[in-house]
């Protein structure tokens, strides 16, 4: 007769194999094979070579001159960098200027109508990220909708070029995480007593100050979510670049996808992966410590 | 109590908020809105016309990427629910054990890291598979999908789980039932709305999915939203509208249905 608690054990690693195996398979297994081939040494037509070396993670900031062998930063990289985070810490303050005033909005109807508002801006996140980027573009077109309604209105007689800009492509963004922002938020502002609001007023507090020094330190965690969840897809971001920037305004998911494709340099590919990996863990590091010193506070 | 002023209000945030509003929902309502557009403009009205919905369904490439997507994502969202059920009942039933944070942490990866770190991952992956068995079927992008549906299908029946009553159980087991019929007649019945809403979300994410679909597809395994992320950098016509229209339908159909699904759970 068997230990029960072993069988127990045994029991539970067995029911939880199949989920295992895929997730190996498909989802952790392979990121140990970027890190192994971010140190290989990159082949003639893609691929690797199986040597060590380096170079992968070396040129994912300088370059090294083939002939005179003097190293230099790599700019094309650095700017692309700069424009990824420049563009994602951008659309994080958009969503969230026009993503608390809607979550603040909502958590103030009535209990019965909350569920329907959130349902109408949970309807969006839950449709496709691609159709939603390609309604965008189909808006700032050339000859699309803003651009024929200005000029049919006689207000402009060129179309505005606005698609294949980084305009586009921070417009865009704003649009598919908008929802992001607003799902942690109004789940803080839910929780929040407004007898505290009215306390503020009555002790001659003006809106602003209401806003600054009681909602906005109440709702903090939601914030902070709602922040990190639209910061970390936007960095990673590669389909609404894609579509709605230019040949030239990419952003790092793109760069990656060039080491696969006519770059071909498949260990700086996966150098440039792991290093936004990083960059993302660190962010979602950050906000698991926040929201846990706030929950400390609040018990 | 009278007061001069609603202490809710905050100046701005209702003309703030009803843009937000109307900008997520007006792209949405013109691409649908253009997809019955007779003439062949995206931006310019010339009458009602199904004309556009007769092409795509008509053109031979679209029905057969339509078909792709739905065996992929009946498989994925099936599979992934499945092993999503077992996952849970190991997770939920008996508190903490050794691995627990590890297990969970592998579970939700595919939330965690970026879509593209894991499409890269897998492009190499199966790249060496691909050599060495010479195998090229729809099985990579099944499993591929399979993966990152798990955490969408796990966590609403997990959360079904977490509020069971486990005194059914036990009296079944003390009127000795075996545990494949405490299971089969006494935690899947209860268990079936958390198991049906998992199996949905999971449905909608691999339809949906573009970025990991695109970078390990074999040649010719187009699915819907790779054949519309094609189409975009050539001449758009309303056909692409028809088409997403279509899947859009999908999915808000599905999305409508978990929301009241979980509503007459309260």
């Amino acid at each position: 007769m068997p230990d029960p608690a072993r069988r127990e054990t045994r029991n539970r690693w067995l029911l939880l194999t199949p989920t295992l195996v895929v997730l190996l398979f498909a989802a952790s297994g392979p990121l140990i094979i970027v890190l192994i081939y971010s140190f290989l040494t990159p082949g003639d037509y893609g691929g690797v070579v199986w040597k060590f070396s380096l170079d992968g993670w070396f040129n994912v900031l300088f370059n090294r001159d083939f002939f005179t062998d003097q190293v230099t930063f790599a700019d094309a990289h650095l700017s692309i960098f700069w424009r990824s985070i420049k563009l994602s810490v951008l659309t994080t303050i958009l969503t969230f200027i026009f993503g608390f005033p809607t979550a603040y909005f909502i958590a103030t109807r009535p209990r019965a109508k909350r569920d329907l508002w959130m349902l109408l801006i949970m309807i969006p996140f839950w449709t496709n990220l691609l159709i939603r980027t390609f309604a965008v573009m189909e808006l700032i077109r050339n000859e699309g909708t803003i651009n024929t309604l200005l000029m049919r209105l006689g207000i402009i007689h060129e179309p505005i070029q606005m698609l294949f800009t980084e305009f586009a492509i921070l417009l865009g963004m704003t649009y598919v995480y908008l929802p992001l922002m607003v799902l942690p938020i109004y789940a803080s502002m839910e929780r929040m007593d407004f007898n505290l609001v009215e306390a503020g007023y009555d002790l001659y507090a003006t809106r602003w100050q209401v806003l600054r020094r009681v909602i906005l330190p109440l709702v903090k965690p939601g914030v902070i979510a709602g922040s990190i969840l639209v910061f970390v897809p936007s960095l990673g971001a590669y389909v609404t670049p894609r579509v709605l920037g230019g040949g030239t305004d990419l952003m790092i998911g793109n760069l990656i996808e060039l080491q696969f494709g006519q770059g071909r340099n498949w260990p700086l590919g996966a150098a440039l992966s792991l290093t936004l990996l990083v960059i993302v863990t660190v962010a979602l590091l950050f906000y698991v410590r926040t929201a846990g010193e706030e929950d400390s506070h609040h018990g | 109590m009278a007061r001069g002023f609603d202490v809710r209000r905050q100046p701005g945030f209702v003309t703030l908020a009803t843009i937000c509003f109307l900008a997520l929902y007006l792209p949405i309502i013109l691409l649908v809105i253009y997809s019955f557009n007779a003439g062949s403009s995206i931006a310019t009205w010339e009458g009602l016309s199904w004309r556009w919905y007769v092409s795509a369904w008509q053109n031979q490439q679209v029905q057969e990427a339509t078909v792709r997507s739905l065996i992929l994502a009946t498989s994925a969202s099936v599979i992934a629910t499945a092993c999503a059920v077992l996952a849970a009942l190991a997770t939920t039933r008996k508190g903490r054990f050794r691995g627990y944070s590890a297990v969970f942490a592998m579970i939700n990866q595919p939330l965690m890291v970026p879509e593209i770190v894991t499409a890269v991952a897998l492009l190499i992956f199966f790249a060496v598979i691909k050599v060495q068995t010479g195998y090229t079927g729809l099985g990579y992008l099944i499993i591929a999908h399979t993966a990152f549906c798990i955490p969408f299908a796990y966590m609403p029946i997990r959360a079904r789980l977490q509020g069971m009553d486990l005194g059914l159980e036990q009296a079944a087991m003390d009127l000795y039932a075996t545990p494949w019929r405490v299971f089969r007649y006494v935690t899947l019945p209860q268990l079936w709305p958390g198991v049906l809403s998992g199996a949905m979300l999971a449905f909608v994410i691999s339809l949906d999915d573009v970025v990991i679909t695109e970078f390990i597809k074999s040649a010719g395994q187009e699915t819907l939203p790779t054949y519309l992320l094609g189409q975009f950098r050539r001449n758009i016509t309303p056909e692409i509208n028809a088409i997403s229209t279509a899947l859009l339908a999908i999915s808000v159909v599905i999305v409508l249905a978990f929301y009241f699904l979980s509503r007459n759970r309260k």
